[in-house]
């Protein structure tokens, strides 16, 4: 793309190579499995544009060295993240540094690249966007309908109780009538000592997929539109003796413990088979097996991660069990694992189509040619007789809190609700805002910082158990509260309304926050643009009772961003060769920068602050 | 399908697609065979993406000596004398594309595309031509048409900053998606011949003008005996001449096919490498939806052009002459 010398780019990312990613980051080899993707990426590109610049940093782009001057050095920063939170934060830094950001996002055919210039166009989170989905508590734990409900309830609460830190909280014996047993149930899972294997799987069978099940019929209430799941126990699905597959634990001789599978040592080959109840069960209880006979001293450790075969194996068998109780159809390996990781679906092609329309948006940037700007969505159906569909950008929304400072406003019960919830529920979880200050008029609520004094510090941590209208300068109805971000440049003022009670169901946080309006579209075609302005952004799905299936979510990998001056560089999909020249339509008679290498600039680092300096070699388009 | 299953390095390798496409149609694409001509930017791009894709085979064709124009705009061949030095694009290509995925048969054929005769066409499943005259064109669209087995044919070029395919899947069924359902359809496609041969007029007032635009440049390129994209500044007036022949020819008013952008394509011989990008990236869908059958394909033609930001599809065919 850009030529060499003039141009420096610096790609960050966090994350390190996975087979998984081989089938469309194309700079990438098998042997590079396991490495740093920045600093692949970087060797690679180098290899065919050998006087490019370029720095790599293994590092995570929410890291506070990456403030707001760091974002000053750059002509143009373009997004390849994976997740919302990242997206946001990089945004308001843009923002703060007044440097145009190329967004974007793929999911399987789907696609689109839009460009953020602060005063000049929308902001990124001028439009909602969606956040990650969560599920009722009651959903998961008690009334599940759908697969995803199973998958939620299999990894983020049985496989959490019996692999996962003890000390979590962990809803999985909460049912709402029965206070009584939380007592008694904290032994049932514990496997005792020198409690038989087989026999402590089944005992934790009968009693998840059995006894729970049973318990859970008999309240009238909850079944009464609904259907009553049935119970499972061990002895109805596997009445024979499992001691057979003793001995395929003993053959199963693997050192290596990320070869350790249920599914080989039961026959069971092909993940997009889908198992039966019997099969399912049998998983279970293998799988069950395998951690405490090959990977004893990971238990109570583990967190799900959906690279962990025998982990996959688990929660897909145990969803399974648990849909057949609820009549919910029964899943593949394959299509649990989908759910289960958040694994988004991903081609080499979209990606190819989105890193040249990134390109191209980002030379558009660099000349200032304003006008030209475009939101570009690669659509999988034809529209109007187009795969590829430009909307111009629409201009700020007014109402924007990131970009438009407006004040919000929350409904809360100011007298029950601790200022813990609202900065974990509403601050860190909605706004984005990671390392805040919270005051009340001039009064600091709450801070977080290095340079904080052990007094402020446990002032704080104090505040945060304290009630609102409890806090040392109470929040009650009408109060008005600022919170701050020192690292984004981010004020956002929020007015609080106190409100006794909240629908469990439809607002499960116990709060509604709320005050920022779509913008309205500059032009009637563009409405129907407004849905596709979400495709491919990422939600973060790190927390439990969180799951968001399939189409907005990446799977963890590509976290990164290319800023350069000059040079786009999306990791994945790989540089071009050069730009050759920046094509204007000659009817404006326009100054066409060429970047030529028959310039003997050496490969000096060269910042350009300024893109006129770029452009003294200006050249007719020839 | 014959129940093949896919290896478990495939299916670590693969997941992300198809988890998009399916195992079915995976598997389809492991056993297809690919041939490619003329090896620009654009086609080094589409060989990237279908590589990625897992096809059975890739044969690639373009005897040219590597030059500096070849490695501005070819991301497969690294400005290293020392390694493309006395090689020619294809061979270059052919050890970079290996590299991408292991598991597919890169090979290079040299000689002479139109002498090639259709047991040799036979071979492939799909043959995309790029960088050769409209003769040319039509001669190996004919030999693929003549094979009893279902060869797709694609062209493929970027002149400056824009591009175009062109589609014949002949007859083609295919399934596609329709909320919770699956249904499965079928496209007759014109030949290239049979397509550029569409009277003008015919066309969409809005069709892209770009088609005609092509069409011009090619009919000149042809009738002087150019190499495409051996075209200069200097022969703008030709260009012009020849135009508005054309537009006569077709009851089309001259100004239709403007002169700015003929003007423009003579200028831009090279490859503006993102559109290299974003027009393999469309073909490489196209191929891939053709082999997996799986997928409405486009039909027949397609543009993209940074000017306008835009994508099109434009049918060009004539409805009287297809059979059901």
């Amino acid at each position: 793309m850009v030529s060499e010398r003039q141009l420096e780019a610096i790609k960050i990312d966090m994350d390190t190579i996975e087979v998984s990613n081989l089938n469309r980051q194309f700079l990438f080899r098998q042997s590079h499995v396991g490495q740093s993707k920045a600093k692949v990426a970087r060797d690679a590109v180098l290899k065919f544009r050998p006087q490019m610049s370029i720095t790599a940093h293994h590092a995570n782009v929410k890291d506070p060295k990456f403030n707001v001057e760091f974002f000053k050095q750059f002509n143009v920063v373009l997004n390849g993240l994976d997740n919302l939170d990242a997206r946001r934060h990089v945004n308001r830094l843009c923002l703060a540094a007044d440097v145009p950001l190329v967004e974007s996002g793929t999911t399987g055919f789907l696609g689109q690249v839009t460009v953020h210039v602060k005063g000049k166009t929308e902001c990124y989170e001028c439009q909602p966007k969606p956040a990650p989905k969560t599920y009722p508590v009651c959903t998961i734990t008690s009334t599940p309908s759908k697969f995803v409900h199973c998958i939620v309830w299999a990894k983020d609460l049985l496989f959490a109780k019996l692999f996962g830190d003890k000390n979590q909280e962990n809803d999985l014996n909460v049912r709402s009538s029965d206070a009584s047993s939380s007592a008694h149930a904290e032994d049932v899972f514990v496997r005792r000592k020198d409690e038989d294997i087989d026999q402590y799987g089944r005992r934790i069978y009968d009693h998840v997929f059995g006894y729970n099940i049973e318990v859970a019929s008999s309240n009238e209430e909850t079944w009464k539109n609904r259907n009553r799941p049935k119970p499972i126990y061990s002895a109805d699905v596997m009445p024979e003796n499992l001691t057979e597959q003793n001995g395929n634990v003993a053959k199963n001789c693997v050192v290596d413990t990320s070869s350790v599978s249920a599914m080989a040592s039961l026959g069971l080959k092909n993940p997009q088979d889908t198992w039966t109840l019997l099969e399912s069960s049998r998983i279970f209880l293998e799988a069950l097996k395998l951690f405490f006979a090959k990977r004893e001293k990971e238990i109570g450790n583990l967190s799900f991660d959906k690279d962990d075969q025998l982990a996959v194996e688990f929660v897909t068998a145990a969803a399974n069990i648990r849909a057949a109780s609820f009549g919910i159809s029964l899943h593949s390996l394959f299509e649990a694992k989908g759910i289960a990781g958040n694994i988004v679906h991903a081609v080499a092609t979209t990606n190819a189509i989105i890193a040249g329309l990134i390109v191209i948006e980002a030379i558009k940037v660099l000349l200032k040619d304003t006008d030209k700007y475009r939101m570009t969505y690669c659509l999988e159906h034809i529209t109007k007789k187009m795969l590829l569909m430009p909307v111009e950008p629409y201009e700020p929304n007014k109402s924007c809190y990131v970009c438009s400072e407006t004040p919000l406003s929350l409904e809360i019960n100011t007298s029950r609700s601790k200022l813990r919830d609202f900065v974990e529920k509403i601050v860190k979880a909605k706004l984005g805002i990671n390392f805040p200050l919270i005051m009340h008029g001039s009064n600091l609520l709450y801070e977080v910082g290095d340079d904080l004094d052990e007094v402020e510090v446990a002032n704080y941590a104090a505040n945060l158990e304290k009630v609102l209208s409890q806090l040392p300068s109470p929040v009650t109805n009408g109060t008005m509260l600022t919170v701050e971000d020192l690292q984004q440049e981010l004020t956002c003022n929020i007015n609080i309304k106190h409100r006794e009670e909240f629908d469990e169901e439809k607002e499960p946080d116990g709060m509604l926050l709320s005050g920022w309006t779509q913008a309205p579209p500059a032009k009637d075609d563009k409405q129907s643009m407004n849905d596709k302005q979400s495709i491919g952004n990422g939600g973060d799905s790190s927390n439990a009772l969180q799951t968001e299936p399939a189409d907005a979510v990446k799977d963890g990998e590509m976290e990164e961003i290319s800023e350069p001056s000059g040079k786009k560089r999306k990791l994945s999909e790989g540089s071009k060769a050069s730009i050759l020249d920046a094509t204007d339509g000659t009817r404006n008679h326009k100054e066409v920068e060429k970047l030529d290498d028959d310039d003997d600039d050496d490969d000096d680092v060269v910042m350009f602050d300024d893109l006129d300096s770029m452009t003294n070699k200006k050249k007719r388009l020839q | 399908m014959d129940g093949e299953e896919l290896t478990e390095q495939e299916t670590a390798l693969y997941d992300r697609q198809i988890r998009v496409w399916g195992a079915d149609a995976q598997r389809r694409l492991s056993k297809s065979h690919i041939l490619v001509c003329g090896m620009k930017g654009t086609v080094a791009e589409f060989c990237k993406n279908i590589v990625l894709a897992g096809v059975g085979s890739l044969t690639l064709m373009d005897d040219r000596v590597v030059t500096e124009e070849a490695w501005s705009a070819n991301f497969l061949i690294p400005p290293d004398e020392n390694v493309y030095g006395g090689k020619t694009i294809a061979e270059v290509c052919c050890d970079s594309l290996k590299d991408f995925n292991p598991m597919v048969r890169v090979s290079v054929e040299k000689g002479d595309l139109s002498s090639l005769d259709g047991e040799f066409y036979d071979k492939f499943d799909v043959v995309v031509v790029s960088c050769c005259s409209v003769t040319t064109k039509k001669l190996i669209n004919e030999k693929c048409r003549k094979l009893s087995k279902r060869v797709a044919f694609y062209t493929v070029d970027c002149r400056d900053s824009c591009g175009e395919i062109f589609v014949d899947l002949q007859n083609h069924k295919y399934s596609k998606q329709k909320i919770e359902e699956t249904i499965e359809c079928q496209l007759q496609y014109p030949s290239f011949e049979e397509a550029i041969s569409v009277p003008w007029r015919a066309l969409p007032r809005k069709a892209s003008k770009l088609y005609f635009a092509l069409r011009v440049l090619e009919q000149f390129e042809e009738a002087e005996g150019r190499s495409p994209g051996e075209i200069s500044i200097a022969d703008l007036p030709a260009v012009l001449k020849l135009k508005k022949e054309l537009c006569e020819a077709n009851a089309l008013n001259a100004s239709h096919v403007t002169d700015s952008l003929l003007e423009r394509l003579i200028i831009g011989t090279r490859e503006f490498p993102p559109v290299c990008a974003v027009v393999g990236g469309i073909l490489g869908q196209e191929v891939i939806k053709a082999i997996s059958c799986k997928g409405e394909p486009l039909k027949n033609f397609f543009f993209f052009d940074v000017m306008d930001g835009k994508g099109v599809v434009e049918d060009v065919s004539n409805p009287k002459k297809e059979s059901k």
